[in-house]
């Protein structure tokens, strides 16, 4: 083991499966010479080329058009899109296209494509640096959605989502690429798509997160801990497929169910789980379901009065698990 | 390679296709006169069967053809193209290698559509034993992947060509310039064809941009273009087969041809509402079947007792292919989820 950020196991994982597989490679602007904007391919250029690390015009419709003609011939792209935010020129290829490519072809033309995206704020983006895009994707079919929160996670994750054969959304936020740290094995692994990981186990409250603010839930977690609130924290891990079952059993072992993260609350992630939860464990509900989420303001702004009033810090998450607790 | 070539080689009125160029058997162009009568009655009766209630919709590839056949002639000939048709090429799917029932089951939306099975618009998803892909209809979005198809094949270690096939409305989407502007800096094999019916469903070329020629765009990527006359199935080919040796060694080309939409835009349109009186008339006077069938019998290379056995035998294929699609079953309901990921 060695303790590692996630943008090094990002880096990591790609160079990797560069080297395992050479159907795979890299196009998105800057991510040759310059390495990325965060860093994510420093130095694969030079260890791979500039055919499989290809610095691309600033155009994100054809970066993904293109990633998923090359992925028609059987190849395996990583396109990169520099900002979530920049993802709207291509959206078209990404759930117009390439998320009904193998339903639209009964199966015949299938999509090995990754594409990743640093999203996500508490970085001063303000509107355009900023963006939690996952819903958009979490509520398309034929993509599946993959939101790690630690460098472990980030790691064996993105290896499985290279070696899969649908479009796999791999979002990696970006406040964590330096700020979480942690151990990764140094020989090889993988993990499974679609399988979620209790990262704190509890018996009151079942707090599910995915992202940065998974770790916001883990600090709340010990602050209701000294409180004596024993809280379970449920890391998605992948949006899509949800690991529905994670979720049920441990609504069903604690009787509380809150769910927190940084998107819009209005039609998130959490309203799905929310309704998953509602249908399927109904009867084992000692309280009503908390979401504590981003506002249904466009994106968290820049000013840091603002962003700070926007983020679900573990404070606002304490205050909630508060409540909850006292039902 | 000229930088272009103009179009209206031939007066109107009694027009015969270009002379047989080298490298082209008689047999090429018999087959694929062929080919064009069968596509033609196919897609004339799905236009009836459209009305009888039997196909839900249909765009008509009537008065492309040559432009589709040409161009195909050229790929089959270099045996290692691969093509990005867009909704109005239904002759140029049917020539590629789908059999009559095949084409009419797309149609039906039955199980046996080999493009989908039943799941998208007719001959929309992939025909890959034909080397085919369109995944949709949204107008342009073939074209970033087919100069990424292009680039996947160069990873490969390939020499495919990639045909890429669009209509004239469809030029005005960004994409277009991203495709064409990534497939110049990469040099990638890729032949954009243009086929310009000078509609946008309803909307006249002169309200959709201001250029005479779709192909003057090239020079501003840095590679060929050229306007050629898509009613004239010879000249396509010719014009494709000069654009696969550019491609391969240069790389990419921009082919406009300039065809005829003989039909409304689909079978929920009404032309007559947009366009002007005797205009598709006047155009039917170049209609590549009947030019093409003309040069067949002036060069002597068909009689016209051929040509009518030609048609004959399209239209018994067509009624066959009818009552064999209209006899096949339907996906099953069961089926509705299958397919949304792969393995």
């Amino acid at each position: 083991m060695t303790v590692k950020s996630v943008i090094e196991a990002v880096r990591e994982a790609i160079a990797e499966e560069m080297e395992r597989d050479a159907k795979v490679f890299v196009i998105g602007e800057d991510v040759g010479i310059r390495g990325g904007v965060f860093l994510a391919t420093q130095g694969l250029a030079e260890r791979f080329g500039s055919d499989r690390i290809i610095d691309a015009p600033l155009a994100e419709a054809s970066i993904m058009g293109i990633a998923l003609g090359a992925a028609f011939r059987g190849m395996r792209p990583i396109p990169e899109v520099q900002f979530s935010d920049f993802v709207w020129p291509s959206i078209n290829q990404l759930i117009g296209e390439a998320a009904r490519t193998c339903y639209g072809t009964n199966g015949a033309v299938q999509v090995p494509m990754v594409i990743r995206m640093p999203y996500g704020g508490g970085i001063r983006g303000g509107l355009f640096h900023s963006q939690n895009v996952e819903t958009h994707f979490f509520h398309t079919p034929g993509l599946k959605v993959v939101a790690p929160s630690t460098p472990y996670d980030a790691k064996g994750l993105l290896k499985s989502a290279i070696r899969d054969n649908n479009p796999v959304v791999f979002l990696e936020h970006k406040k964590t690429y330096r700020l979480v740290r942690g151990e990764v094995p140094d020989e090889e692994y993988t993990l499974p798509i679609g399988k979620a990981d209790v990262k704190r186990i509890g018996s009151n409250i079942t707090l599910v997160s995915y992202g940065l603010t998974l770790h916001y839930c883990l600090e709340a977690a010990e602050v209701m801990a000294a409180e004596g609130v024993d809280i379970e924290v449920v890391d998605l891990r992948t949006l899509t497929p949800l690991d529905t079952e994670t979720i049920l059993d441990s609504v069903k072992k604690t009787g509380k169910l809150a769910i927190v993260h940084e998107d819009n609350i209005t039609g998130g992630v959490g309203a799905e789980i929310a309704a998953l939860v509602a249908e399927r464990a109904f009867e084992y509900l000692d309280g009503p379901i908390a979401r504590i989420c981003g506002p249904d303001v466009p994106t968290m702004p820049f000013a840091q009065t603002l962003e700070d009033a926007y983020m679900p810090t573990g404070d606002k998450i304490a205050d909630g698990l508060r409540k909850l607790a006292a039902y | 390679m000229p930088r272009k070539r103009t179009t209206g080689t031939h007066a109107s009125g009694a027009r015969s296709q270009s002379p047989l160029p080298k490298g082209l058997k008689k047999a090429d162009l018999v087959d694929y006169y062929t080919r064009m009568v069968q596509a033609r009655s196919l897609d004339e009766r799905i236009w009836a069967l459209n009305r009888q209630g039997k196909v839900p919709i249909a765009a008509s590839s009537q008065g492309h053809e040559a432009a589709q056949l040409g161009s195909l002639l050229a790929a089959e000939k270099d045996g290692d193209c691969f093509l990005f048709p867009y909704y109005r090429d239904l002759a140029l799917k049917v020539a590629a290698g789908l059999t009559p029932v095949q084409t009419m089951m797309s149609f039906m939306g039955k199980a046996g559509d080999p493009y989908s099975s039943g799941r998208q618009f007719p001959l929309q998803g992939a025909d890959l034993p034909n080397k085919v892909i369109q995944i949709s209809n949204v107008v342009a979005a073939g074209l970033t992947q087919s100069v990424g198809y292009a680039l996947g094949a160069r990873m490969a270690g390939e020499k495919t060509v990639v045909f890429t096939y669009f209509g004239d409305g469809a030029t005005s989407q960004g994409e277009v310039h991203e495709a064409m502007n990534f497939a110049a800096i990469h040099k990638l094999p890729v032949i954009f064809i243009c086929e310009n019916n000078r509609y946008a469903i309803s909307t006249p070329q002169h309200s959709q941009m201001v250029v005479e020629e779709i192909s003057s765009r090239a020079a501003s990527y840095g590679f060929p273009g050229f306007t050629v006359d898509g009613m004239d199935m010879i000249q396509c080919y010719e014009a494709t087969r000069e654009a696969i040796t550019h491609a391969r060694s240069q790389g990419p080309v921009l082919l406009e041809m300039m065809v005829e939409r003989f039909m409304s835009h689909t079978t929920d349109d009404d032309d007559r509402r947009y366009r002007p009186e005797g205009e598709v008339e006047r155009a039917r006077e170049k209609d590549p079947v009947i030019t093409l069938a003309r040069t067949l019998i002036e060069e002597g290379i068909l009689t016209q007792k051929q040509v009518d056995a030609i048609a004959a035998k399209a239209l018994k294929e067509t009624d066959d292919a009818t009552d064999l699609a209209e006899a096949s079953s339907p996906p099953h309901e069961s089926e509705l989820h299958d397919s949304v990921y792969g393995p």
